[in-house]
């Protein structure tokens, strides 16, 4: 098998975009909470190249208020993986789909039955912020297996040989973690989003994205002049919690869209 | 050999390892190497036992109880751990931490805290070697321990609320980690018990040990023989760490008592969260549950990776006691030995009670994490003023 045949469809759908020369732009939105889904699909019209699907676990550890609360509430209405996952092949985006959720769901299902799950719900990727490098070869290996990219997450701290060893791992595109911190608007871009992207490109041809702390589209801009895209959450997911439903998503998705575009 | 070092991964058995953001990562790695280094040097050896001794009050007391075991025809005694400063064991671990992250340069110290006894060791810890420091506590813990809330405050820490999830000590643990994955390179995250990612379990069982070796040699003075039984409280489980460690290589029969409402090792199924893969309380799809028992500091959905392996191994057991069982264990120590016990302790005490007779004639050594001062308010809601019961 050559290396090219490995690449999934998260990754190779990235690749295709980047080389047409336009910056990366995906967007997360909470499963489960009222609306999602018409939310996911405006987002994708309105320019995002990728979907990143929350599943709400009750115990969110990188996630800053915006996301905790929109977790909560979609727990408390009843959101679980199955419920979450089952709309999913419902959903007309044209993009490819990730999940972002924590490792116990994908632990207590058990890493083959969670991973064939994904699978044959038409996500192509899954982004676990509590796997770390060290912990993660059993649930790559059974992702890889159903076709599943796990997508690894790069932080600032995160030392030079593991950095290569992490760019190697992840499939679909490597997470620029792009400060210290949880998901959430920042009101300036850490100077460690650059630098983190920077360092990613040096030691791998995947995408990179740059994601937590990313408010505005400005910032992404900023974050691009490195970074071969963003990934933006918490100001998605705060337009969802101020009523302001898929279309307040959308205008937001579009002015992203714009100012990247522009460059 | 148990309750020696875990493996290269943090492993006890399958449990514990390390499940942090990769932020994390590298701090808990930095942790683990001063850890080890500071371990190896005599120098922070004899401090940390100095502090102990001089500040702490330790060595603790061991206590016989002639009343009780007269009553229930079991030889009790008690590891006096009330008795430290701060009023539980707590001291032990904060002390060690501190002084690590001192040695590490680190100005600034983050904590969880339940009933509060942690909360308040560690802005204790924190007074002591001029440090900041700001606890992270349950809406409804502070609540129920709202003299601790204030304690805290005196002792110059901030004491933040945390109202997600549970609102009691599992959110606490995990604002506490994101304040943590922020400010890490300030900042030394001061874990309250025998859980987490590698090395906090490790590490906090180091801290504690000298409970162990303490009641050791104590027993050894006193009968010129280990005790049949020995029993502990357990949440997290750092006590009945603590303890268990100084009688881990003999064939002293070991019991970890959790709440009925909090009983990770005796309910819960293997699941990752706050770090570890240990035994935990979770729903049908991996969602972390709710603990819910009458002692803040129980209220843990989670268990120490060391005791899940312990328990596996079948080296310690892990019955469970109801909130009733407490409430009258509580009093009996109280009234009939004129100690006022914590509530996580009371649940040791409450398992000695059920089993005295299956116990007969044994001699059992309980780990009396601490004083219940704490809870006089909440007991005194719980059974009246003037309550005879």
């Amino acid at each position: 098998m050559n290396s090219a045949s490995k690449i999934g469809r998260m990754e190779r759908f990235l690749r295709d975009r980047r080389d047409t020369g336009s910056k990366l732009l995906v967007a997360y939105i909470t499963g489960g909470y009222e609306g999602w889904e018409a939310a996911v699909e405006t987002a994708a019209a309105a320019g995002a190249d990728a979907i990143e699907i929350g599943i709400p676990f009750s115990d969110p550890v990188m996630d800053g208020p915006v996301i905790q609360k929109a977790s909560q509430i979609a727990l408390e209405a009843g959101a679980s993986p199955a419920s979450v996952l089952a709309a999913v092949p419902n959903l007309d985006t044209g993009v490819p789909h990730a999940v972002m959720t924590y490792y116990n769901l994908a632990h207590h299902a058990g890493h083959e039955r969670f991973a064939a799950t994904l699978a044959n719900s038409g996500i192509d990727a899954a982004i676990l912020p509590d796997l770390p490098l060290v912990e993660s070869a059993p649930w790559r290996e059974a992702a890889a297996a159903a076709g599943i990219e796990t997508i690894m997450l790069a932080a600032p701290t995160t030392p030079e040989d593991r950095l290569a060893d992490l760019c190697e791992a992840s499939k679909g595109f490597v997470y620029a973690v792009g400060l210290l911190g949880v998901t959430g608007e920042r009101a300036n871009l850490a100077a460690t989003a650059t630098e983190i992207a920077g360092r990613c490109k040096q030691v791998t041809d995947k995408p990179v994205l740059t994601g937590v702390g990313i408010g505005s589209p400005e910032q992404a801009v900023e974050a691009c002049s490195v970074a071969d895209g963003v990934i933006i959450g918490s100001t998605v997911v705060r337009r969802l919690l101020d009523g302001e439903g898929a279309e307040g998503v959308g205008d937001l998705i579009a002015s992203y869209r714009n100012a990247l575009d522009a460059g | 050999m148990v309750m020696t070092d875990p493996t290269d991964g943090g492993r006890f058995g399958e449990f514990g390892g390390r499940f942090v953001p990769e932020t994390l990562v590298p701090a808990c790695e930095e942790l683990e190497e001063a850890f080890r280094d500071a371990w190896n040097d005599p120098a922070f050896v004899k401090e940390f036992h100095q502090i102990l001794t001089d500040f702490g009050g330790r060595p603790s007391a061991l206590t016989e109880c002639f009343r009780l075991s007269e009553q229930l025809d079991v030889r009790v005694l008690l590891k006096r751990e009330d008795l430290n400063h701060t009023g539980s064991h707590k001291i032990n671990n904060v002390i060690g931490q501190a002084l690590l992250a001192r040695r590490m340069g680190k100005s600034r110290l983050v904590a969880e805290t339940g009933a509060g006894q942690h909360g308040v060791a560690t802005a204790t810890a924190a007074a002591l070697l001029d440090m900041e420091c700001k606890v992270y506590m349950g809406e409804v813990d502070m609540e129920r321990q709202e003299l601790n809330v204030f304690r805290m405050q005196l002792l110059g820490a901030e004491v933040e609320s945390v109202s997600s999830g549970s609102r009691t000590l599992k959110d606490a643990v995990n604002e506490a980690l994101r304040d943590w994955v922020a400010t890490v390179e300030n900042t030394h995250y001061c874990l309250g018990s025998v859980m987490g990612p590698h090395p906090y379990p490790w590490m906090v069982r180091t801290f504690h040990h000298v409970i162990g070796d303490e009641a050791r040699e104590q027993c050894l003075a006193l009968m010129k023989r280990f005790p049949d039984v020995v029993v502990a409280c357990v949440g997290g489980g750092s006590n009945a760490a603590g303890i268990f460690s100084g009688f881990a290589d003999t064939d002293v029969r070991l019991v970890g008592v959790e709440p009925a409402g909090g009983a990770a090792v005796g309910r819960g199924v293997p699941g990752v969260v706050h770090g570890m893969l240990s035994y935990l309380l979770q729903d049908e799809v991996g969602q972390v549950q709710e603990a819910e028992s009458i002692s803040a500091g129980l209220d843990y959905p989670g268990v120490g990776p060391e005791h899940a392996y312990l328990a596996s191994i079948g080296r310690a057991e892990y019955p469970s006691v109801n909130d009733d069982e407490v409430v009258n264990a509580f009093q009996l120590l109280a009234r009939i030995e004129g100690i006022i016990p914590a509530l996580e302790s009371a649940h040791a005490l409450a398992w000695v009670v059920r089993e005295a007779a299956s116990l007969r004639g044994q001699v059992v050594l309980l780990n009396l994490s601490g004083r219940g001062d704490k809870d006089v308010d909440q007991m005194m809601t719980i059974l009246g003023p003037g309550n005879k019961q």
